[in-house]
């Protein structure tokens, strides 16, 4: 059974996370991640709050394992199909305009979403002057990421996933099998970067003609995100695009009249000048 | 006039489509207790459930940080675990499954239990696994009312019979009784 924290061992907690390793997990939308907390409680057998904060203060293995645990890190190759073929039928052909194209997966988890990026460009005809710089809070994520091996027994979904995103090929073409895993192909990873960045704490790096930051928005509450859609907004080149969750808005965004709506039920959007 | 309660919501799953109908049906138009409801559907199958449920009341699915607002009716959307925040505004959660299930009613009247208090009144209808037992018992535990369909009327009793072995003060009524009950404590 989830076990309750009350708001001032919530809190308690937080800051321990921030002063002693530098992660800010404030702005996070509590009612989630306090669930998150307690059932990493349950999954290390730590009977109360008093214990994890023991645990946390004096040992890091603890703290590693926490990260890992609380943020979300699910994710799909070509998760809601129809958002990559609005991609490849409206965005695409727009980037195709810029001589070296630069994007950004903000939030990237283990990689799929990236991958399919990397797909979609690819077929386009664009991958060979692109660059995609992959990011997330998470090592462990980023870590997988990298190796670009995905287990097997998810690849009919995916395979599904791509031809109703519009794939006219083989989708085994972009992948090797080897026993239980496949290794997405080194043409495709040649052009990815992961690296970490905390989009908290973590400043603009760089300027992109597309940031794609999906499922990573809703874990955060309404000033959180103000900031980071900021961040977002001054990553990117003018009439440069960001591509969000399908269940994540602008709507109710400070910044929302900076962005033009490209399409409203895929969630992608375009700075204005 | 102030209302007994400030959300209504409404859990099911196999067996609980004809339920939340014949009950929204029953509603006066407009009633001003926000509806939260929560179904099992089936993964990626696109849905049209939202139209299924019901022809006469809009029904929308909520998007990420949208307020809960009066006269509204909510489901929460497939494949998204759907919770209620503090400040009254909806967040939708990918995560893992719970109890085998996302959307899970667990999730939503749990959070609804820790926001609400004794202004939420949960109802959990037929269904064959026992998600939302629990979180049926959080709402009662926070002071709200918890309801669950008669198991003998159910077409799948284990659902509504795990929030009855689970814990006591949930109130177990006929799907015509309970839809007198909200009448009487919502007009
Ligand atoms: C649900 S996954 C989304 C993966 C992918 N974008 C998708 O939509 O399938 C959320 C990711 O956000 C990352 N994340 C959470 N907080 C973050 C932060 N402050 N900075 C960067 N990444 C963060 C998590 O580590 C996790 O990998």
């Amino acid at each position: 059974m989830i076990q309750d924290i009350s708001n001032a061992d919530f809190l308690d907690i937080i800051n321990i996370l921030k002063l002693q390793y530098g992660y800010d997990f404030t702005g996070y939308a509590h009612a989630s991640i306090r669930r998150r907390i307690s059932r990493f409680m349950t999954y290390m057998r730590l009977a109360t709050v008093f214990d994890l904060k023991h645990r946390l203060v004096n040992d890091e293995e603890c703290f590693d394992r926490m990260v890992q645990y609380i943020t979300v890190n699910v994710t799909e190759m070509f998760r809601d199909p129809h958002f990559y073929r609005t991609m490849r039928e409206q965005v695409l052909p727009k980037l195709a305009a810029y001589p070296n194209i630069k994007i950004w997966h903000a939030g990237c988890s283990t990689g799929e979403e990236v991958f399919s990026m990397a797909i979609l460009l690819e077929e386009a005809g664009l991958l060979n002057r692109s660059r995609i710089y992959a990011t997330d809070l998470n090592p462990v994520n980023l870590e997988k990421a990298s190796s670009g091996i995905l287990p097997l027994n998810n690849m009919r979904d995916y395979t599904q996933n791509y031809i109703q995103s519009g794939g006219l090929n083989d989708f085994s073409n972009y992948y090797v099998a080897r026993y239980d895993n496949v290794l997405i192909k080194k043409e495709l990873r040649k052009h990815i970067t992961f690296f970490q960045h905390n989009l908290v704490t973590d400043k603009v790096f760089n300027e992109f003609h597309l940031v794609c930051c999906r499922n990573v928005l809703i874990y955060f509450n309404r000033s959180l995100q103000n900031s980071v859609l900021k961040l977002f907004h001054d990553s990117l080149a003018a009439r440069g695009y960001l591509a969000m969750g399908i269940k994540e808005t602008m709507k109710f965004a400070d910044i929302h009249e900076q962005f033009e709506t490209v399409h409203v039920q895929h969630k992608i959007y375009r700075r204005k000048e | 006039m102030t209302d007994r309660y400030d959300v209504i919501t409404i859990g099911g799953s196999a067996g609980s489509l004809a339920v939340i109908t014949k009950i929204l049906d029953a509603l006066p138009p407009h009633i001003n207790t926000p509806v939260v409801i929560v179904l099992h559907r089936l993964r990626n199958v696109r849905s049209e459930m939202s139209r299924l449920l019901s022809t006469k009341r809009t029904i929308s699915e909520p998007e990420d940080k949208e307020p809960v607002k009066e006269h509204c009716i909510y489901l929460a959307p497939q494949n998204y675990h759907l919770l209620v925040e503090a400040e009254r505004t909806f967040m939708l959660d990918y995560s893992e499954l719970v109890n085998y299930s996302r959307p899970s009613i667990d999730m939503t009247f749990s959070s609804i239990a820790d926001v609400y208090g004794e202004k939420a009144l949960g109802i959990l209808l037929s269904g064959a696994n026992k998600d939302g037992a629990a979180g049926l018992c959080q709402i009662v535990a926070a002071g709200g009312m918890g309801i669950v369909q008669d198991p003998q009327t159910a077409d799948f009793e284990v659902m509504p019979r795990s929030a009855l072995d689970m814990c006591k003060g949930v109130k177990c009524l006929s799907v015509a009784d309970m839809i007198r009950y909200i009448m009487g404590e919502i007009l």
